[in-house]
């Protein structure tokens, strides 16, 4: 082989960069997160009605198209009123509706946007809730 | 012909992998084992195509030359384009690899009036090839969230900026949109143009079509599909911690889409060392743009030169000195 002092060291900055992935993930073990939904006012909903106001697979597929949806209609027709798929009618508001129940910001929306790198950009009008850490 | 056959060889990967996960339910082989093997056959043929070009030996300067070269003092040198340092090399390569600076000189001829041929400035395809390596690096660049446990600040940055327009939800990426233009236009160009359709051979549309859909599938994944976000960083992390997982979000409804993902994205690695894409190593290796023009200055000795029987004068002279005095020739030493 030619040019050794070249083409080694060049080889080796390939192998650490594809290999990247691999080791700065060495003895790491991979944790699933598990958002917490067992906040003050789910508990006190009766055993057969805690529920969300559409399916649990709809929701982790498409809160964020719902909550962007809700935006324009509440902030642009000034709609606030949402009929969910079983004809229920709900308070259009992130936070009236949503955090009422899901009070627990840092243990349920963080757990997933955090582990996946997700940064809403609901924060920049809303207030974030404030939680009690005891 | 030239381009059936990959783009059926193409649809035939997205079927294997749609009627894998989805019948036969392959999950454990599409998901872990081929990417693994991939990954192997990745590095490994990497780094033998780069061994063995670098075995072979170049042992002239051979930099082609697009300015004055160092001469006398009062002659002004072009140092970035005609190289005397290791510095200006190094400049020279940096404006290859990151702005494709030789394509940047790429000339369109055309018969004009039936006749007369004119020579024209060509930067289309310069300005697609650059968007579309550099959004494939961005996109590249991005997907390292489902691979770090702790995204760090520079990749939700990037990302960030990729989702600038904060258009939709989920944001749209700037670049999606620019690499579907970008091929698009690389595949358009092979077509329509006579000259470059007739040159193209089923290795030039297979990695397009492949790429293509690898964008396609992902694109839909995020977008339309929705495939349980969650599930496959779990899933990615745990091939990058050597813990294989196939979460159940996955292995059901719109989870195919991501084993078709990965898939593809398997068929491109393992497809790499053997293709026309080993370019990206390669062209560290241009000897043509990697070499000092400093022929005048130093002697570059050929590294096949093996040292030579040589017979001196003075050598025959002894050998043949009798004969030479008999028949009358002069020799220098008696």
């Amino acid at each position: 082989m030619y040019n050794s002092g070249k083409i080694i060291p060049g080889i080796i900055i390939f192998l650490a960069i594809v290999t990247f992935p691999f080791w700065s993930n060495a003895g790491k073990t991979n944790v699933k997160p598990e958002p917490k939904i067992d906040t003050p006012a789910i508990q006190q909903m009766p055993e057969g009605e805690r529920k969300c106001i559409e399916s649990k697979e709809f929701m982790k597929a498409g809160h964020m198209q719902m909550l962007n949806d809700w935006r324009d209609s509440v902030i642009r027709g000034g709609d606030r009123v949402f009929v969910s798929s079983t004809g229920k009618h709900y308070n259009m508001s992130l936070q009236n509706e949503c955090l009422r129940c899901h009070s627990n910001k840092k243990d349920f929306c963080d757990k997933c946007h955090k582990y996946l790198a997700v940064k809403p950009y609901c924060w920049d009008c809303h207030i974030e809730p404030k939680e009690n850490k005891s | 012909m030239k381009m059936l056959l990959p783009f059926v060889a193409v649809m035939a990967l997205v079927a294997a992998a749609l009627m894998a996960v989805n019948v036969a339910n392959l999950h454990f082989l599409f998901g872990v084992a081929i990417p693994y093997i991939a990954f192997a056959v990745f590095t490994a043929g990497f780094v033998y195509r780069i061994v063995k070009w670098a075995s072979s030996p170049v042992p002239f300067r051979i930099p082609t030359t697009c300015g004055q070269e160092f001469s006398l003092p009062w002659v002004k040198q072009n140092k970035i384009e005609n190289p005397s340092t290791a510095t200006g090399v190094i400049i020279r390569m940096a404006l290859e690899i990151f702005l494709f600076r030789s394509l940047f000189r790429n000339i369109k001829a055309e018969l004009r009036d039936g006749q007369k041929i004119v020579y024209g400035s060509d930067k289309w395809l310069w300005l697609a090839g650059l968007a579309f390596h550099w959004t494939f690096l961005v996109i590249l660049v991005r997907h390292l969230r489902f691979f770090v446990g702790d995204v760090p600040m520079s990749i939700a940055m990037l990302e960030h900026l990729d989702g600038f327009l904060q258009i939709g939800v989920p944001m749209i990426y700037i670049t999606d949109g620019v690499i579907l233009a970008a091929i698009g236009y690389l595949f358009i160009r092979r077509v329509l143009l006579p000259q470059i359709r007739y040159i193209s051979l089923p290795a030039d549309y297979f990695p397009l079509f492949l790429i293509a859909a690898i964008v396609v599938s992902g694109i839909l994944m995020r977008y339309i599909v929705k495939v349980d976000v969650v599930g496959v960083k779990n899933f990615t992390m745990g091939l990058v911690t050597f813990t294989p997982v196939i979460p159940a979000t996955l292995m059901q409804g719109n989870g195919a889409w991501f084993f078709l993902h990965v898939f593809l994205i398997s068929v491109l690695f393992a497809y790499f060392p053997f293709s026309k894409l080993m370019h990206m190593g390669g062209v560290f290796m241009s000897p043509t743009r990697n070499m000092i023009n400093n022929s005048r200055m130093v002697r570059h000795v050929n590294p096949w030169n093996y040292p030579v029987h040589v017979h001196t004068y003075e050598e025959y002279e002894n050998d043949f000195r009798d004969k030479m005095k008999a028949a009358g020739i002069p020799v220098e030493k008696e």
